[in-house]
C-alpha cells in the first residue's frame, strides 16, 4: 500500500509540476473544480453538515467563484485549513483561493505576498459579559478577568484597548472557541472577547442568551475577505468581481428569485443588463462566459440573501447587517460600477 | 515404647472425620467480601468511603448521561425536550445519532461505507495469523501479505491495476534478487533487486498500466484522500504506523548495536533526531514544509505524508523499546548462539529476537497504543480525525455548544481499541511465559 501509493503520488507529482505553469483561471477550468480553502469549522461561516456538504457565509464566496468560472456552484473542492496552515496552502498552490474569515492586514497583503480581493464581512472585536455583572461599557471592566484566545490579533487588540484606557485586566489564556465557551460559562472569566460575529454565535448557543450582553465597544477593525496569490491578476479579478457581483446584485435588486426573468432579455436598467450579460461583454473581458454573474446569483444568491441565510437575523446567530449593509443603507458595502 | 501413653489417653480416634464445608463466612460472596473488602477496620472504612464516592459520582453523572435526547435535532431542541420533562440538564445525544457516521467515516461517500468496513473486517482476518498463530492455518499469512494492497485499493478505490502492478514490483525485485544472488554477492543482488523494483514502479509499470487500464477498465469508484476522516482516518494511519514501525524499529535497534560504524551512526542519528522533535513538528513538516519545497501544483497525498511521518516517529521509539529488550538478555545467550555456529541473522532470528521481543511486549504495546492515540494530532494540520470533526460539528449552528457528548463518544471508541490492544498484550505475555520466574 505504502509504496504503491507513494510512487503513484510521485508520478502524479511529476506530471502535475509540468502542468502548473498556466494561469490559475485556466487551471481551474481544466480541472473542472475550484480548490477553495475554508476553515475547519466556524459557525455561520463554514461548516460541513451531516452529509459532508459545506455551507456558510465564506463557503458561499467559494461557490460563487465556482459558479462564475465553471457554471456550477457545486464544483468546489473544499480544503479545510487551520490558522496555521492556511497561508502555506495558498502560497504553495494547494488551493486556488482562500475564503477563511481572514483579516485583511498590511503585512498579510504586502509581506506574505497575497492579494486581498475585497471584504465580504466587516467584523470587529467585541466583549461579552454576564448581565448580572451590571456592566454597560467596556471601560468599566477595570480588574476583570478576560478569556482570550492566545496567539491571535485579538490578544494584542485587547492589550492596546486596556492600555489606552488606563485600566487593568487579568488574561485567562484559552486555545479554542469551544474551550472559551466552557470557561466563560463556568465562570473562569468575567469577560469573553473575540470577533463580534463569534460572540453572537457563541451567545446564541447558551441556554439563556438573554443573561449575557455584548458590550457596545468594538475595539478593532477586522475586515474579513477572500484572498489569492500575488502575481496572477487575471485570477484575482475573477474572484474580486465574483464577490462584487453578489454585492452589486443586492444593490440593484437582483436576487435568486428574479434573476431568471431579468436575464431573459435586456431590461431598461443598463447596469443590470451589463451585470447579467444581456448587454456588453463584461464576461468576455474576465475570460468567462457572458452569464457568469447570472450563474452566481441564480445558484448562490446575492449578498443579502447569503447573509440572511447563514448569519442574518433569521438564523440562530442573528447578526444585524450593521457595517455590512449597502452604502445606500448606511453600511460600508460599496462596489465599483459594472461598466 | 508404643504403649507408653496407652493408659493416659482415654480415646484415640482411628478414622478421619468427614470433611466439612468451610464456614459460610469464608466462602462465596460473603467470604470474598470479607477477605477483599472488609479485612480489618481500616480497610472497611476505606471500602465504605470509596463506595460512597463512587455512588456520589454516579449519582451526579448518571442522570446527565441517561437523557432521552436521542432524537434531538439540535441543541435547542434537546433543551426543549429536557425542559418538557422537567429536567434541569442532560446530555444531548441527538448529535451522536446525527453525526456518528461522520465521526466513523468522515466525508467518505455514504454509499461506499461498505468498503472501509470490509477493509476493517479483512484486517482482522489478516492479522489473525500474526496474533493467534495457534488457532489459524499458517497459509493465511499469504493473505496477510496481500492485505496492504487490497486495503489500499478498497479504501482509495480506482483501477485494480494499481495494486496489481505494485505487487508485481515486489515480485520483480524478489526475482532479480533471487537469481542475482546466485551470480553476484547477495548484498549487490539485494541492491539490484531494489533498483529493479523501483524501475518497475516508476518507469515500466506506469507505461504498461496506462494502456492496460484503458483497455480493460476494471475498478471501483475512487475516493480522494480529502474525504477520509473520523475513526477511519485514525485507524488507517494508526494501523499503518503500527505495522511498519515494528520491523523498522527492530532494524534500527539492531543497527544501533552494530559494530559497523556507519550503520551505527545512521541509526543513532535517526533515532535521536526523531525522538528529539515533537510529533507535531513532523506533522507540520509533512503538511506545510513539503508544500513549500515540492514544485507548485504537486499533489503528494497528504495522508501518505502523514503516514510516513507517524511511522518514522513510532519506529524511533520502537527501536529504543526493543533495544531495552536486547539489553536485558544475558550475554550468555549471544555466546550460546555463537557456539552453535549460527551466523548473525540466524542467531537473531532463532535465539535473540524471540527472547528480546518477549521481554519488550509491554513496551511495544504501549508504544502502539500511544501511536494510535497520537493520530488525533493530525487535526492540527486540518485533517478531520475525530477531534477535528468534533470541531467541525460544533461549527454547525444546530450543534454549536455541544461539547462533552462528542468527547465522551470519541473517548469511548478510543477506549475500546486501546483496551483491546492492552488485553491482547497480556494474553500474549501469559502465552509466552516460559517460566523464568
Amino acid at each position: 500500500m505504502k509504496k504503491s501509493v507513494f510512487f503513484g503520488a510521485m508520478t502524479v507529482a511529476g506530471l502535475a509540476a509540468g502542468a502548473a505553469a498556466a494561469g490559475t483561471l485556466d487551471d481551474v477550468k481544466a480541472r473542472g473544480k475550484l480548490n477553495c480553502g475554508v476553515t475547519t469549522g466556524l459557525t455561520g461561516f463554514a461548516a460541513p453538515d451531516a452529509n459532508g456538504e459545506w455551507a456558510g457565509f465564506d463557503v458561499s464566496v467559494c461557490r460563487a467563484v465556482a459558479a462564475a468560472v465553471l457554471g456550477d456552484a457545486s464544483a468546489v473542492e473544499f480544503v479545510p485549513t487551520t490558522g496555521k496552515t492556511r497561508f502555506t496552502a495558498l502560497a504553495s498552490g494547494e488551493i486556488d483561493m482562500l475564503a477563511r474569515n481572514t483579516t485583511w492586514t498590511f503585512s498579510r497583503d504586502v509581506d506574505l505576498k497575497f492579494t486581498f480581493v475585497g471584504v465580504n464581512y466587516y467584523d470587529g472585536q467585541g466583549f461579552m459579559v454576564p448581565k448580572e455583572l451590571g456592566v454597560s461599557s467596556a471601560k468599566e471592566l477595570d480588574g476583570a478577568t478576560v478569556c482570550i484566545q492566545t496567539g491571535t490579533t485579538t490578544e494584542l487588540n485587547l492589550a492596546d484597548f486596556f492600555r489606552a484606557n488606563n485600566i487593568s485586566y487579568e488574561p485567562v489564556p484559552i486555545e479554542t472557541n469551544a474551550e472559551a465557551q466552557q470557561q466563560y460559562l463556568a465562570g473562569a472569566c468575567d469577560v469573553y472577547t473575540t470577533d463580534a460575529s463569534g460572540l453572537a454565535a457563541t451567545r446564541a448557543t447558551f441556554e439563556d442568551p438573554t443573561a449575557h450582553v455584548v458590550l457596545p465597544e468594538i475595539v478593532s477593525k477586522e475586515p474579513l475577505g477572500p484572498l489569492v496569490r500575488h502575481g496572477d491578476d487575471e485570477w484575482g479579478d475573477v474572484v474580486r468581481w465574483s464577490l462584487n457581483a453578489m454585492i452589486a446584485a443586492e444593490e440593484l435588486g437582483v436576487s435568486s428569485a428574479n434573476v431568471a426573468d431579468m436575464s431573459a432579455s435586456a431590461g431598461n436598467n443598463p447596469e443590470i443588463n451589463r451585470l447579467l450579460g444581456t448587454e456588453g461583454n463584461l464576461g468576455e473581458m474576465l475570460g468567462l462566459s457572458a452569464d457568469w454573474a447570472k450563474n452566481i446569483i441564480a445558484s448562490v444568491g446575492n449578498y443579502g440573501e447569503v447573509f440572511e441565510a447563514n448569519i442574518g437575523e433569521s438564523t440562530p446567530i442573528g447578526l444585524a447587517r450593521g457595517l455590512n449593509a449597502q452604502w445606500t443603507d448606511g453600511g460600508l458595502l460599496y462596489t465599483p460600477p459594472f461598466r | 515404647m508404643s504403649n507408653t501413653h496407652s493408659d493416659t489417653v482415654a480415646f484415640v480416634r482411628d478414622t478421619m472425620l468427614p470433611q466439612q464445608e468451610p464456614p459460610s463466612s469464608s466462602v462465596g460472596a460473603v467470604g470474598w467480601m470479607r477477605t477483599n473488602l472488609f479485612s480489618g477496620w481500616f480497610n472497611t472504612v476505606l471500602t465504605i468511603v470509596s463506595l460512597g464516592f463512587i455512588a456520589f459520582i454516579l449519582y451526579e453523572i448518571l442522570p446527565w448521561l441517561i437523557s432521552p435526547t436521542w432524537d434531538g435535532t439540535s441543541l435547542t431542541n434537546c433543551r426543549e425536550i429536557l425542559a418538557g420533562l422537567g429536567d434541569e440538564s442532560g446530555a444531548c445525544w441527538g448529535v451522536i445519532r446525527e453525526r456518528w457516521q461522520q465521526l466513523m467515516f468522515g466525508f467518505y461517500p455514504s454509499d461506499l461505507y461498505w468498503r472501509p468496513v470490509l477493509a476493517f473486517l479483512l484486517l482482522l482476518v489478516a492479522i489473525a495469523p500474526l496474533l493467534f498463530a495457534d488457532y489459524v492455518s499458517p497459509k493465511l499469512i499469504w493473505f496477510s501479505m496481500l492485505y496492504p494492497f487490497l486495503a489500499a485499493w478498497l479504501l482509495w478505490g480506482g483501477a485494480i491495476w494499481a495494486p496489481i502492478f505494485a505487487i508485481l514490483g515486489f515480485v520483480v525485485g524478489f526475482v532479480v534478487f533471487r537469481y542475482g544472488s546466485k551470480v553476484i554477492l547477495p548484498a549487490l543482488a539485494l541492491a539490484a533487486g531494489v533498483v529493479a523494483a523501483i524501475l518497475w514502479w516508476t518507469a515500466i509499470g506506469p507505461a504498461i498500466e496506462a494502456p492496460l487500464s484503458a483497455a480493460i477498465p476494471i475498478g471501483i469508484e475512487s475516493v480522494q484522500s480529502r474525504e477520509f476522516g473520523g475513526f477511519m482516518l485514525s485507524i488507517t494511519i494508526g494501523v499503518t504506523a503500527i505495522m511498519c514501525s515494528l520491523p523498522i524499529g527492530i532494524v534500527l535497534a539492531l543497527g544501533r548495536q552494530s559494530d559497523l560504524l556507519l550503520v551505527k551512526a545512521i541509526c543513532v542519528g535517526f533515532i535521536e533526531f526523531i525522538r528529539g522533535v515533537p510529533l507535531i513538528t513532523l506533522l507540520f513538516v509533512a503538511s506545510v514544509l513539503l508544500n513549500i519545497f515540492l514544485p507548485p501544483g504537486t499533489n503528494f497525498d497528504i495522508i501518505l505524508r502523514v503516514m510516513i511521518m507517524v511511522t518514522l516517529f513510532a519506529a524511533a521509539y520502537m527501536a529504543e523499546v526493543i533495544r531495552g529488550g536486547l539489553a536485558a538478555l544475558p550475554k550468555g545467550q549471544y555466546e550460546g548462539a555463537d557456539s552453535l555456529g549460527l551466523d548473525y541473522w540466524q542467531a537473531q532470528r532463532l535465539i535473540i529476537m524471540p527472547q528480546a521481543l518477549k521481554i519488550s511486549i509491554p513496551g511495544i504495546v504501549s508504544t502502539f497504543i500511544g501511536v494510535f492515540k497520537d493520530t488525533t494530532l493530525v487535526s492540527i494540520i486540518s485533517m478531520f480525525d475525530p477531534i477535528g470533526l468534533s470541531n467541525a460539528i460544533r461549527a454547525d449552528t444546530a450543534w454549536n455548544g455541544v461539547y462533552w457528548e462528542l468527547f465522551i463518544f470519541i473517548g469511548a471508541v478510543f477506549f475500546v481499541f486501546c483496551f483491546s490492544m492492552s488485553r491482547y498484550s497480556m494474553y500474549l505475555e501469559r502465552k509466552l511465559q516460559t517460566g523464568h520466574r
